[in-house]
């Protein structure tokens, strides 16, 4: 007993350099993985609130750019309502029951976004108080932003899509072909889509926008715009870039996605 | 002992926040960012307890982690130079260190160079190492660690600079 006391007087520095070490280690694994990094989050009062108050001056700077991104989305939504008004307006049917919509919008501040890592994420300003949860959709007018990770009262976690872990359901515009939305770690503005077969009609220039079946995004919030593809050696897959829409160096405010019927096509997922 | 106290409180402060909120948004082309936080590790007291020094690296290193989503990547590395420090402060002042006479601001230019770039680099590739968490990727690691080096190193020796000149 004696020699274990001594032992462990001896040696004391050692082992608390290995047991903070190890706990560091473990920290950083489950980081690694999606959904299990939970100890260490921004996402609680004290940093989300820090993070909150500088941020209400640091928006000051960029006033000007998203009110014309605003004035943008007016623009597409007005010119989506005008071709609506003319073309189909006498043929619509509404019931009581489509005013249910599947999905719900939340509008949020990004308050901390960080994109020079291999795994990214946001922080903003809306969490359990705003109804925000987990596997919640995150985009802006112009494209995909990512996934809600984790919430606490006030503040909400959120995948990047710039994270290694990241993977979104996408298709291509002109056909019904889709594939995996990854991230090599290397350009913020650039993204990689996998698992497209062989056979689809791939082409610099087309549109990827987001599948309906991931159950999280609606289908058809855009992506980006291929920029550069080729066949993976040996294999019957595209490997394909993507040149994002969303300028993810510079997100300001968000769209959050509720989905209403998610719950529902689980439990009838799981039934099988 | 109360100036001492003080003093380590308000740095690691300051060095937290002022790396959180302004040196970590740097992304100078496109990856590189300054580690200044490392400096608190680096200006602890020489004559600390070893399992003090090691403690309050674990609390600094955290304290990045949680405000930058990283895990514990921050901390694994703080924990490994201040477990290594001993070495590499009589590495570079030799004896003097020894006999406990070193103050940090009086010690030769030279001497002081060894040691910081030494741990910097050091935390550094620990750093990216946990954070690319890919052997594959190990040509990015080391670009990683020499640019964000010498950004530290070079940030380091300023504040050393400036922080000289108010005393006088």
């Amino acid at each position: 007993m004696q020699q274990i006391i001594n032992f462990l007087i001896k040696y004391k520095n050692t082992l608390l350099f290995l047991f903070l070490f190890l706990l560091s280690v473990i920290f950083t694994i489950q980081s690694h993985s999606y959904h299990k990094s939970k100890f260490i989050s921004s996402a609680n009062f004290f940093t989300g609130g820090i993070y909150s108050w500088v941020n209400d001056v640091d928006m000051y700077f960029n006033l000007r750019e998203y009110n014309e991104r605003l004035v943008d989305e007016n623009k597409t939504l007005r010119e989506n309502l005008a071709a609506l008004t003319e073309v189909e307006l006498d043929s619509v049917f509404t019931d009581t029951t489509s005013y249910n919509d599947p999905y719900q919008f939340i509008t949020a501040k990004v308050i901390a976004n960080r994109y020079s890592k291999r795994d990214n994420f946001l922080l903003v300003n809306k969490g359990k108080a705003d109804s925000v949860a987990t596997d919640y959709g995150v985009i802006t007018s112009r494209g995909i932003v990512g996934i809600v990770d984790e919430t606490s009262q006030n503040y909400a976690r959120v995948i990047s899509i710039l994270n290694t872990n990241s993977a979104i359901n996408v298709k291509l515009k002109k056909s019904d072909h889709f594939g995996t939305l990854t991230w090599n770690g290397k350009d913020p503005n650039r993204v990689q889509v996998e698992e497209i077969p062989r056979l689809a009609p791939v082409k610099k220039g087309d549109t990827i926008h987001t599948d309906g079946r991931s159950l999280i995004f609606p289908k058809g919030i855009p992506v980006g715009i291929i920029e550069d593809f080729h066949l993976k050696s040996n294999q019957n897959y595209y490997e394909i870039d993507v040149r994002l829409f969303n300028d993810m160096t510079n997100v300001g405010y968000v769209y959050l996605i509720k989905n209403n019927n998610q719950e529902e096509i689980k439990n009838l997922d799981s039934n099988e | 002992m109360n100036k001492f106290l003080i003093s380590n409180i308000a740095r690691f402060i300051i060095l937290a926040l002022l790396q959180v909120l302004i040196l970590s948004n740097i992304n100078f082309l496109g990856y590189i960012n300054p580690y200044l936080y490392v400096f608190f590790i680096l200006l602890l007291p020489l004559n600390l307890t070893q399992y003090k020094t090691i403690f309050f690296s674990f609390l600094i290193g955290l304290t990045i982690d949680i405000f930058e989503d990283t895990g514990g990547i921050h901390a694994a590395a703080s924990v490994l130079i201040a477990y290594l420090r001993p070495n590499f402060l009589r590495f570079s002042f030799g004896i003097s260190y020894e006999h406990q006479t070193v103050k940090f601001h009086q010690t030769p230019f030279a001497q002081r160079f060894t040691y910081i770039s030494l741990l910097v680099l050091i935390h550094h590739l620990m750093l990216f190492s946990l954070e690319i968490f890919d052997l594959s990727y190990i040509v990015l690691i080391l670009k990683k660690t020499l640019f964000s080096s010498l950004f530290t190193i070079l940030l380091i020796l300023i504040v050393t600079g400036l922080f000289k000149q108010n005393k006088k």
